[in-house]
C-alpha cells in the first residue's frame, strides 16, 4: 500500500515540477527588473532558480531527508569521505595549475594516505595527520589565471554559476572519475548517492538560508559571487571597499553616549599587549 | 545552488561564537574575546543537550552572551549601504532593531545545527596599537575543507565590537546590501523597515512549533 502511495505522490510531484518549470519560463523571461550589472540574465536565471526550488522541494529535500534519517551518521561520513577523497586528485591538479605546488602535493599525499590507510578513502586519516583538505576546481583555476566572472548563471539542478565557472564545470565533470567510471549502473548509483549526500549535508544550511534571506534568489546569488571570489584568492581577496565604506564614524555608533572619544580610548590602551606575531595561517602556503 | 548556501550555513552553524564574559576595566583583546565567547557558548551547548532544540533558551543565550559584543548600528549601516545616509535617526533605530532581531534569529538556527565540530582559533595578526582587526576562526569538519569565520572588529571605549562577520568569505553585511537596496529602491526606507518587520514576525509566528524540522 505504501508502495503505491509513494509512486502516486512521486508522479504528482513530477507533474508539479513540470508545471513549475513551465511557469518559470513564462514568468521568468518577462521580469528583468532592477538590472544588476553582474546578472544580465536575471529573468532566465530566476526561472531556473524557480525550477530548482521546485525540484528541491519535491525531490531533492525529501530524498536527502530520508537518506539522513535512514543512514546512520558514521556511514554518511564514509560516503562523504569516499567522494571527497576522489575529489582530492583533481583538487591537486588545480592547485598545481595555479602554481601552488606545495598545496597540490598535499592533496595527492592526502589521496595516497586516505586511499590506503583510510580504506578506499572512507576515513579521512590525512586530516587527522594535519594534512588539510583544500577546495579547488577549474573555475577557480581560470579565475586565478585572470578570467573574470562573466554573467551570473543558474543552471537546472546545478544551481549558481557564471560564465567562467560554467566553463570550469565542463572540465570538472569531464575529468570527474565518478562520471568516467565504466559499468554505467555503478556510475549512476554513485552520481545519485553523491548528490544525495551533498544535499543531506546542506539540509541545515538551506533551513538557515530560508530564515536569513528576504529574497532568497538575490541572497544566494550574492553569497555565491562572494564565495567564489574568496575561493579564487584563497581568502586573500582584496576586500570590497564597500563593506567599510558605509560604517558610521565610530563615535556615532558607540552604544552609549558617554563613549564618544575613541581616540582617547585608543591612546589609553595603546600599551595593551596583543598577540602580534605575523604568523601565516598554517598549511596554507602561498607560493 | 548548493555550494554557496552550504558554505554559508555550515559555517553559520558555528558563527554563534562571540561573547564577552568578563568586562573588567581592562579591555579584553579581540582574539581572546572571540575565543572566550565561542568556548563559553559551545560549552553550554555540550552540557545541555536539550538547549539546542529550545529556541527560546537559545535566543536568550545569544542575547546575553553574544549580542553585547556586536555593534549592530555599524552592521546595519553596512547592510543598508548608500540609503543609510538618507535615513532619519528614527528610521536608523528601527532598521537596527529589525536587523538585530533577524541576526539573532539566524544565529539561533545556526546554533541548532551545531554538532561538536572542532574549532580552531587562529593567532591574531595585529599590532597592539591597531583599532581595527579581523579575528580568524576555523570550524574543522570531516570530508570538507574547514569553514572560515572571520570577525571584523573595532576597538571602542566599551571594548572590542564586531561590525561584520564573514562566513567562508561571505560578508554578512555585503550579502544583504543588494537585497536591501532593491527594497529601498522600490518602496523606500520605510518599506525596508516593514519588510524586515514582516520577515521577523513571520519567523516569530513559526516559533511555537519549535521543532527542529522546517515546515513549509
Amino acid at each position: 500500500m505504501t508502495g503505491t502511495m509513494a509512486i502516486g505522490s512521486a508522479g504528482r510531484r513530477v507533474r508539479v515540477l513540470l508545471a513549475a518549470l513551465a511557469l518559470g519560463f513564462a514568468s521568468g523571461c518577462a521580469t528583468t527588473n532592477g538590472g544588476d550589472p553582474r546578472d544580465p540574465l536575471e529573468g532566465f536565471n530566476r526561472s531556473m532558480y524557480g525550477f530548482n526550488e521546485a525540484f528541491d522541494e519535491s525531490i531533492g529535500r525529501p530524498v536527502a531527508t530520508a537518506y539522513k534519517t535512514a543512514v546512520p551518521d558514521p556511514v554518511r561520513t564514509w560516503v562523504r569521505n569516499f567522494f571527497a577523497n576522489i575529489d582530492d586528485l583533481f583538487i591537486g591538479v588545480n592547485n598545481v595549475l595555479q602554481g601552488k605546488i606545495a598545496d597540490g602535493w598535499t592533496d595527492w599525499v592526502r589521496f595516497a594516505f586516505n586511499t590506503t590507510i583510510g580504506i578506499a578513502g572512507i576515513n579521512d586519516v590525512a586530516s587527522e595527520m594535519g594534512l588539510e583538505k583544500h577546495n579547488e576546481d577549474f573555475g577557480q583555476t581560470f579565475g586565478r589565471w585572470g578570467a573574470s566572472d562573466g554573467a551570473y548563471l543558474v543552471w537546472p539542478l546545478i544551481g549558481s554559476s557564471n560564465v567562467r565557472d560554467s566553463a570550469g564545470l565542463v572540465l570538472d565533470s569531464y575529468f570527474d572519475p565518478v562520471r568516467r567510471h565504466d559499468p554505467s549502473g555503478v556510475r549512476t548509483f554513485a552520481v545519485v548517492l553523491r548528490a544525495t549526500g551533498k544535499r543531506a549535508d546542506l539540509l541545515d544550511a538551506s533551513r538557515i538560508l530560508e530564515e536569513a534571506a528576504l529574497d532568497k534568489y538575490v541572497f544566494q546569488r550574492d553569497a555565491y559571487l562572494q564565495r567564489r571570489r574568496g575561493q579564487i584568492f584563497d581568502g586573500n581577496a582584496p576586500r570590497e571597499p564597500s563593506s567599510r565604506m558605509f560604517r558610521e564614524p565610530r563615535a556615532e555608533t558607540e552604544p552609549t553616549p558617554q563613549a564618544t572619544a575613541p581616540d582617547v580610548a585608543r591612546l589609553a590602551k595603546a600599551d595593551q599587549v596583543l598577540e602580534a606575531p605575523a604568523v601565516p595561517a598554517t598549511g596554507q602556503g602561498q607560493p | 545552488m548548493f555550494a554557496a548556501p552550504g558554505a554559508f550555513a555550515r559555517a553559520a552553524i558555528t558563527a554563534l561564537a562571540l561573547c564577552g564574559a568578563v568586562q573588567a576595566q581592562e579591555i579584553t583583546p579581540p582574539d581572546v574575546l572571540v575565543k572566550n565567547v565561542t568556548l563559553e557558548v559551545v560549552d553550554l551547548l555540550r552540557k545541555d543537550k536539550d538547549l539546542q532544540n529550545d529556541r527560546k533558551k537559545v535566543v536568550a543565550l545569544i542575547e546575553t552572551k553574544v549580542v553585547p559584543h556586536f555593534n549592530f548600528t555599524s552592521m546595519t549601516a553596512g547592510a543598508v549601504g548608500n540609503a543609510w545616509g538618507k535615513a532619519t535617526p528614527e528610521q536608523k533605530t528601527r532598521l537596527t532593531d529589525e536587523f538585530r532581531t533577524l541576526m539573532v534569529r539566524t544565529y539561533a538556527s545556526s546554533i541548532a545545527a551545531y554538532k561538536d565540530q572542532k574549532i580552531d582559533f587562529r593567532p591574531l595578526r595585529a599590532k597592539p596599537t591597531d583599532t581595527e582587526v579581523t579575528v580568524h576562526v576555523r570550524v574543522v569538519q570531516a570530508g570538507a575543507e574547514p569553514v572560515k569565520l572571520d570577525y571584523d572588529m573595532e576597538k571602542t571605549a566599551r571594548g572590542w565590537k564586531v561590525w561584520d562577520v564573514r562566513i567562508a568569505d561571505i560578508s554578512l553585511t555585503a550579502n544583504y546590501r543588494t537585497e536591501f537596496a532593491n527594497i529601498v529602491r522600490s518602496s523606500g526606507i520605510d518599506g525596508l523597515v516593514n519588510a524586515l518587520h514582516a520577515k521577523n514576525s513571520g519567523l516569530q509566528r513559526a516559533e511555537p512549533a519549535a521543532s527542529a524540522d522546517r515546515k513549509k
